[in-house]
Formats: C-alpha cells, sequence, structure tokens
C-alpha cells in the first residue's frame, strides 16, 4: 500500500513539476496577473483614493474589506470551534502522558521573558499601527502579540499566562474585535455610504475622504489584530492542555 | 545570477526539509523541521518582494503554527508508528 502511494506520489509530484513549465517567469509584466486591468488599477489609484503608501493593505482592508471582515469571522469561528470541541465530550481523556512537566520556572528563562516580553508586545503595536504604511497589519501584529502571551505560558506555566489573559476573556476580545470591524462598516452606512465604505466616515471625521479611508484602514486593522490576538492564545491554551486548561506545557 | 543561486539553494533546501518533516519519527522533531520549512518559505517570498506575505509566513508559519504543533504532540504519543 506504501507502495502505492509513493508511486502516486511521485507521479503526481512529476505532474506538477511539468505543468510548472507553463508558469510565466517571476516579474514577467504580461503575466495574467500582472497584465489584468483589476492590478493596474489598483497600482494607479490606491494613492489617489486612499493616501495609503502600502497597497497590499489597501487591497486588504479597504478595496476588499468584506473578504477580510469574514476572514476573521472565520479565524474566530476556527478558535471557538477548538475550544469547545477539546473542552467539551462525555468521556474525558486522562491517557497517561510520556513527559510531565512538573520543574518550577527557571531562573534565567522567566528573567529573560521578562525582559523581551514588553519589547514584544511594543513592536505587535508598532506592527498593526504601521500596517498601512510599512509591511503589517492586523494578522501579524496580532499574531505577534498572542505569541507573548504564549511565551509567559512557557517559561512560568499556563496559570501565571491565563491569570492575565482569562480563556473567557480570550472570546470577549475575540468578538469585539469582529464587532470593530463590522461596527466600522455600519457607521459608514449610517452616514450615507455602503457597508464599509470608508469614505463616507469623512462627515464624521475632520479629514478628507481619503484621509478618512487611510484611518478607518487602520481601525478595521485594530479589530483583526483584537481577534487574532486572542484566538492564537486560546488556540495555544486549549491544545496544550487538551482542553482542560490546567497543567500545560 | 546572486540570486538565482540564492533562488536554488532555498528551494533544494525546501525539498529536504519537506521530505525529512515526513520521514523523521520523532513528531516533535517533525514539527520542528516544519518550522524550518516555514522559515524557509518566509525567506523565499521576502527574496521575492513580497514582504507582506513573508511576515505573515514568518509569525504565523513558524511561530505561531510550530508552538501549536508542539503543544499538540504534548498530548499525543511521541513517536509516529509510519
Amino acid at each position: 500500500m506504501k507502495r502505492v502511494a509513493l508511486l502516486l506520489v511521485l507521479c503526481v509530484g512529476l505532474l506538477l513539476a511539468w505543468a510548472a513549465r507553463d508558469f510565466p517567469t517571476w516579474g514577467d509584466p504580461s503575466s495574467p496577473a500582472s497584465a489584468s486591468p483589476v492590478s493596474s488599477h489598483f497600482i494607479a489609484n490606491t494613492g489617489v483614493d486612499t493616501e495609503v503608501p502600502n497597497m497590499v493593505t489597501a487591497v486588504l482592508a479597504d478595496y476588499r474589506g468584506f473578504d477580510t471582515m469574514l476572514e476573521t469571522v472565520v479565524v474566530f469561528i476556527a478558535g471557538l470551534a477548538v475550544v469547545s470541541i477539546l473542552r467539551g465530550g462525555p468521556n474525558r481523556r486522562t491517557r497517561d502522558r510520556e513527559f510531565v512537566v512538573e520543574s518550577e520556572p527557571d531562573l534565567i528563562v522567566t528573567n529573560t521573558v521578562r525582559l523581551i516580553v514588553p519589547v514584544i508586545q511594543i513592536f505587535a503595536f508598532y506592527v498593526l499601527a504601521h500596517g498601512h504604511v510599512s509591511p503589517g497589519g492586523g494578522f501579524q501584529g496580532g499574531v505577534a502579540m498572542g505569541a507573548s502571551f504564549i511565551l509567559i505560558a512557557l517559561s512560568w506555566d499556563l496559570k501565571t499566562a491565563l491569570s492575565r489573559f482569562p480563556i473567557e476573556r480570550c472570546f470577549t476580545v475575540a468578538a469585539l474585535g469582529i464587532l470593530i470591524y463590522a461596527g466600522i462598516g455600519l457607521f459608514s452606512m449610517l452616514l450615507g455610504g455602503e457597508f464599509l465604505d470608508y469614505a463616507h466616515l469623512s462627515k464624521f471625521l475632520p479629514v478628507s475622504p481619503e484621509m478618512a479611508r487611510y484611518h478607518a484602514m487602520l481601525g478595521v486593522e485594530i479589530g483583526v489584530g483584537f481577534t487574532v490576538t486572542a484566538i492564537v492564545f486560546a488556540l495555544y491554551a486549549s491544545l496544550s492542555t487538551d482542553g482542560r486548561m490546567r497543567d500545560g506545557l | 545570477m546572486g540570486l538565482e543561486l540564492l533562488n536554488t539553494l532555498i528551494l533544494s533546501l525546501l525539498v529536504v526539509v519537506a521530505v525529512l518533516s515526513l520521514w523523521v519519527r520523532d513528531l516533535v522533531v517533525s514539527a520542528v523541521v516544519f518550522g524550518i520549512y516555514s522559515f524557509l518559505m518566509c525567506l523565499l517570498w521576502a527574496e521575492m518582494g513580497a514582504v507582506d506575505v513573508a511576515f505573515t509566513e514568518a509569525t504565523v508559519g513558524a511561530g505561531a503554527s510550530t508552538v501549536v504543533l508542539i503543544a499538540t504532540v504534548f498530548n499525543l504519543r511521541r513517536k509516529s508508528k509510519d
């Protein structure tokens, strides 16, 4: 059976390698992706429409804002599903583990983490706030922020991390992120535009429609950051303890 | 020429690391090798100029998913049977 599988994998691999010859070369201006009218529209108009230097963020948070909002909802639902599946279930698994962690938190590790966590968190805020100027944004900043809580859980124990960010609060924060995102969308609807049409926020904010889109993009990125931070940490807390939320790594 | 060489090096390392992550029987080692795979992908994206994608790959792929995989292995048998 294994040999048949290996043969199949090799066949598919060869087929893919053969199909890759049809790809345009890297950076080819006449490749379908570069030549399509959509790309040239974004390249020509992003700076004019939104005053955002980072085109990727403008496409992600503004032109395709609806897509990104539902992506955030997917992250939220995935986290919710993992935590509730692992937590519930009638037959509690009390399998013996191969390695049990009972040691005291190490002095050198905890002190290094004490120094490093604030730096990580400030960097996460920087990535989040600068997402529309330089590479970065809500997803990256959120993961970095969640990772700082994971680092606390790894170097002390899960109890310490959960006392700073309880699992119930994780889901409140995650839902709040989606509410911020959808709220900005609904608010622009109230001001007379379409859902997520940030330009209409200029009636409320004392800025031009272009700058309103710029600031609203920061707003929705903050919403994404909230959700991703909370879900990354909740995933770690749930998966490392088999859903029990204690005696983790 | 230099970039071509770097690309070839990264791509051949990718193949080696991908096979290795399936080959090893210790699942923790497998997870770490998979993190190396993500990091090589991140280098490749950065080298192609897709810095946003590279950043996401570095944080999510090499960072968070490796930790989540190791946290999951903690609750399983560490040795894989095949």
